[in-house]
């Protein structure tokens, strides 16, 4: 029997499998099968032509290498088809809306991929003498200066290498700074609208986690907050515009209340391309906040990472933020590492990566912050916030709106899978939206709502793009409403129907093993 | 406004659809000190495409790029060919602008590719298992740490003076807040790496021992008595690969009993780019799987049986876990892992051994010859495409003098370790196959000159 679930091997094509049974191939017209690197080496391939190696005697010593690694290689012509057949069996932005609330999933200009590529940018090395990159220090410090301002803050830390990991920088410099003042405070209130990756980070920061209800209208509950405080905590991480896709009104009183009982306020910037030309978050007495350079400022996502999480501060924060970073002096660009520190950075925290941060998100990002401008920064948050008004607007007669009632929302919207008959949940909507043609909304978050479904079209959607799919939702909407069973099996139309998860978490297959292999460990 | 789709038009009948009658009413819950009526400072209006590359080439053109110069930098980052194929798929539409692939039946590509990265990194490092990536190498080594403390309830981490000094600063970072205590010590300019001082560090409190392969200084150690030592002791030998194209030419850690082995990515598939993006390799033994960090993508089958890929043990992750979880993070370095496992592909067994005798035939030439320059002293026995040299001026003002001569000469020791007056004088080099002959000799030249 073939080992290949898939199918793909001709002399052994699955049978009493309906899909896969009606052709030799297990293909589907363009939708093609296609096997593992693993399955498909003639051992000794490789896709490369190297010079012949100079003939020297080793100084390996005695660690040369005695035995193979098994790795397969592929020609050229194979690796290509390979990867452009996988390719096809992802959904992407460049495809259509991919309406994922808080997760900003925009268009991906290209202009900013051929900025990251000029080889002034990417074929330079992060320890070359600072005067040989003078443009790329320069580069770091516009779009540091652009961030500062656009947000209203004192000062930005680039390094972080993505939201949680500037989560972790702001927590860093809020305990810096309560330690240099000789304050050992334990707790961090986190709202339980938060992203998961807040209480993570504080706990990984060294402090204990204690969560903030959410009142009825969604928002942080001030009465709740207030009644906390204490000489115990050290902050409160607030998201906003907040995971229900509202703006926290009490933001001012908020910051000011956790300012008066000696902590400081961290703010989850995921969402700042809600407000971006519209609010700047240091206006509202934020200390410490992260900007995902992917979301507002469309670094493209690339199926799970690079990120970039620059962490703008207040001046009570600045003088803790790590290192390295660019310092204009003149007409020359510094970079302060630890050997400078001392006299420019005494108080910093320290490093939090091997090298500058993410070079490369740096370039497109600027890129995006420069095509816009200054109108264009500012339109992006108003067609964002109108484009997700249209949604919740044009949904809420078909899909509950726990919030709608609290009035409009900010960049998206939120619905829960109240009413639906039969037994089927968001979960179902879903996956009968991909059949639709539509990578599903965010599912089950925020966790305060029941079936929760987060919508966020973002400003790159047309007004047509947006009824097609409004169009498509109620129409799946009204089925999950009528109970019909066959939203039960969907995706049909997918590369792959329902995956079992629970099987591979079960038993994890994390690697691929040859087939005797694999039944030796069985 | 190009990438906004919106008519004015549009716009309007939208507000009306809302019952708006302006935008500012969706704004409404914005306390009105926060308001912004104006513009922001000093920014101009939105640019054409064509403005926008002149100001960004502008900028690019102040840099002193690598492939124009001889270069022999490395230290944590190298500079490898790349085939052209590799940036050509990583930038198709569908995997450059996918989200991280929570809807397994609708990001099959993405699963897949991570499900044979993983396969590809463990079989390269001599694990078990290996992740979906970290961001970078100094990240993961961190979170290898961390994880070591998770498993042995220990604290104390014995870090090897050959770690570089960058991923021991943020390891230092980390360990302000955790508590942990670091074992560590400055390298010497000397052959011998540092193994006896590492093998009387280990005693009953030590969750971990720290080892770069090759290290800092491009020398190499046997890890198994290490591995050894530690294990009778209680603890876990972490092997930290900051050149994966070592390992086509050398036994890999997991062979020589490391626990866990980290590393930087970037040498295969991924650019110098600065710094970053970079892409954090993990791997461990089968036992620790559920301690590790990060995204982990596992096999399964669909609801008709055929084979399927999913992202798994997400118990162990703060979106489930929250406080309790196992690291904060929450992406990986997607593209960086493909391009990895692309490139990867592309070299195949064959490939990356042809890569790795060909980078230490090159660089075993360089080192004879840059050690018969006048004042310039070869400090290694053994390397593999990186070594240092002991110059009789301090390195750093040499290779400063270098680079005005429009040679890169290599990373100062004194940059890596300033005030560390002993390593002042030391030069690390790296050469790999993208360094000619001529190269080479305009770097002997240069230094000649300069040490004259």
């Amino acid at each position: 029997m073939s080992i290949n679930q898939s199918g793909w091997r001709p002399e052994s094509p699955q049978t009493g499998v309906e899909a896969s049974a009606d052709t030799f191939t297990g293909n589907r017209a363009l939708m093609l099968e296609e096997p593992l690197i693993f399955e498909m080496d003639e051992r000794g391939g490789t896709g490369v032509d190297f010079a012949e190696a100079p003939k020297v005697s080793s100084r390996l010593g005695s660690l040369e290498r005695n035995r193979d690694i098994d790795l397969p290689g592929l020609s050229e012509p194979q690796t290509v088809r390979h990867y452009t057949r996988l390719s096809r069996q992802n959904y992407a932005i460049d495809l259509g809306l991919f309406p994922l609330g808080s997760c900003t999933m925009k268009h991906n200009p290209r202009l900013n991929e051929r900025m990251a590529r000029l080889p002034g940018f990417a074929d330079i090395h992060p320890l070359q003498p600072v005067d040989t990159v003078q443009g790329a220090l320069k580069l770091i410090a516009d779009l540091g200066e652009w961030l500062i301002k656009l947000t209203g803050m004192h000062s930005v830390a680039m390094s972080p290498k993505a939201g949680a990991h500037g989560e972790l920088c702001g927590l860093l410099a809020i305990r810096s700074a309560l330690e240099a003042r000789g304050d050992k405070r334990e707790v961090v209130l986190v709202p339980e609208s938060a992203h998961g990756t807040n209480p993570a980070t504080a706990a990984f920061a060294g402090y204990r986690v204690e969560n903030i209800p959410a009142t009825e209208r969604g928002r942080v509950d001030l009465a709740a907050l207030k009644a906390r405080l204490g000489p115990d905590v050290a902050a409160v991480m607030i998201t906003n515009p907040n995971t229900c896709g509202l703006f926290e009104p009490d933001m001012i009183e908020i910051s000011k209340a956790v300012h008066e009982a000696g902590a400081l306020v961290y703010c989850d910037g995921a969402n700042f391309n809600a407000i971006v030309g519209r609010v700047r978050p240091g206006d509202l007495g934020i200390d410490a906040m992260h900007i995902n350079l992917h979301k507002t400022f469309s670094t493209p996502h690339g199926g799970g990472g690079p990120g970039s999480g620059p962490v703008v501060f207040s001046e009570a924060l600045t003088p803790f933020a790590p290192l390295p970073f660019v310092e204009k002096q003149g007409d020359h660009y510094a970079l302060i590492e630890e050997e400078t520190a001392e006299e420019h950075h005494g108080r910093t925290f320290g490093r939090m990566t091997a090298f500058h941060g993410q070079m490369g998100m740096f370039t497109r990002a600027l890129s995006y912050i420069l095509s816009h401008g200054a109108d264009g920064l500012r339109q992006v948050a108003e067609d964002a916030v109108l484009n997700a008004n249209y949604v919740l607007r044009a949904l809420e007669d078909v899909l509950d709106a726990p919030f709608g009632k609290s009035g409009p929302c900010m960049h998206e919207a939120l619905f829960s899978d109240k009413g639906f008959e039969g037994g089927l949940s968001t979960l179902d909507l879903a996956k009968a939206l991909i059949d639709e043609g539509f990578h599903p909304m965010t599912m089950y978050f925020p966790l305060v709502v029941h079936g929760a479904m987060l919508i966020e079209p973002t400003e790159t959607e047309s007004k047509a793009a947006l009824d097609q799919f409004i169009g498509a939702i109620r129409n799946v909407a009204e089925r999950a409403k009528a109970g019909d069973p066959s939203l039960k099996a969907a995706p049909v139309h997918a590369p792959r129907r329902r995956l079992d998860e629970t099987l591979a978490a079960r038993k994890p297959v994390l690697v691929y093993k040859e087939p005797e292999q694999a039944q030796a460990a069985e | 406004m190009r990438y906004l789709p919106l008519a004015d038009s549009d716009r309007q009948e939208m507000l009306r659809a809302v019952g708006a009658s302006s935008i500012d009413d969706l704004f409404v819950d914005v306390p009105e000190a926060a308001h912004l009526s104006t513009k922001i400072e000093g920014l101009a209006d939105h640019a054409s495409e064509l403005s926008v590359e002149r100001q960004l080439t502008a900028m690019a053109r102040r840099n002193m790029v690598a492939g124009e110069v001889p270069f022999f930098l490395g230290a944590g980052a190298y500079r490898h060919h790349i085939p052209a194929s590799v940036d050509h798929l990583i930038q198709r539409g569908e995997f450059l602008t996918s989200y991280t692939p929570y809807q397994p039946e609708i990001a099959q590509g993405t699963l897949q590719a991570l499900f044979e990265f993983q396969t590809q990194v463990a079989r390269l490092y001599g694990c078990d298992v290996a992740n979906a990536s970290m961001y970078d190498g100094s990240t993961a080594c961190w979170e290898a740490i961390v994880m070591a403390r998770r498993i042995t309830r220990r604290g104390k981490a014995v870090l090897s003076a050959g770690l570089h000094p960058h991923y021991v600063s943020v390891a230092d970072t980390m360990a302000k807040f955790t508590g942990d205590v670091l074992d560590k010590a400055l390298p010497e300019l000397t052959a011998e790496t540092d193994a006896d001082r590492l093998l009387a560090a280990i005693d009953e409190e030590t969750s971990c021992v720290v080892v770069q392969y090759p290290d800092i200084l491009g020398r190499i150690t046997d890890l198994t008595p290490i591995a050894d030592k530690a294990h009778e002791k209680g603890a876990l030998l972490i092997a930290v690969v900051t050149e994966p194209v070592a390992l086509g030419a050398i036994r890999s850690p997991g062979e020589m009993g490391a626990d866990i082995v980290v590393g930087e990515g970037q040498s295969i598939g991924v650019g110098l780019n600065f710094g970053g993006p970079y892409v954090g390799l993990f791997a461990c033994k089968e036992k620790f799987v559920r301690q590790m960090p990060g995204r982990l993508c596992g096999e399964t089958v669909d609801a008709e049986g055929k084979r399927g890929f999913v992202l798994t043990l997400s118990t162990r992750e703060q979106h489930i876990r929250r406080e309790k979880a196992t690291s904060n993070i929450c992406t990986n370095s997607g593209l960086c892992a493909l391009a990895f496992s692309v490139h990867m592909t592309l070299l195949g067994e064959k490939g990356l051994r042809q890569l790795a005798n060909l980078n230490h035939a090159k660089a075993v030439q360089a080192a004879e010859r840059l050690a018969k320059v006048a004042g310039v002293e070869l400090v290694n026995d053994s390397f593999f495409n990186e070594f240092t040299l002991r110059l009789s001026k301090p390195a750093r003002p040499v290779v400063r003098a270098m680079a005005e001569q429009g040679v890169l000469g290599g990373v100062s020791l004194g940059r890596l370790f300033p005030g560390a007056e002993a390593l002042q004088n030391g030069l690390v080099v790296a050469v790999t196959e993208t360094v000619t002959d001529e190269d080479i000799e305009a770097l002997a030249k240069a230094l000649q000159e300069t040490l004259a």
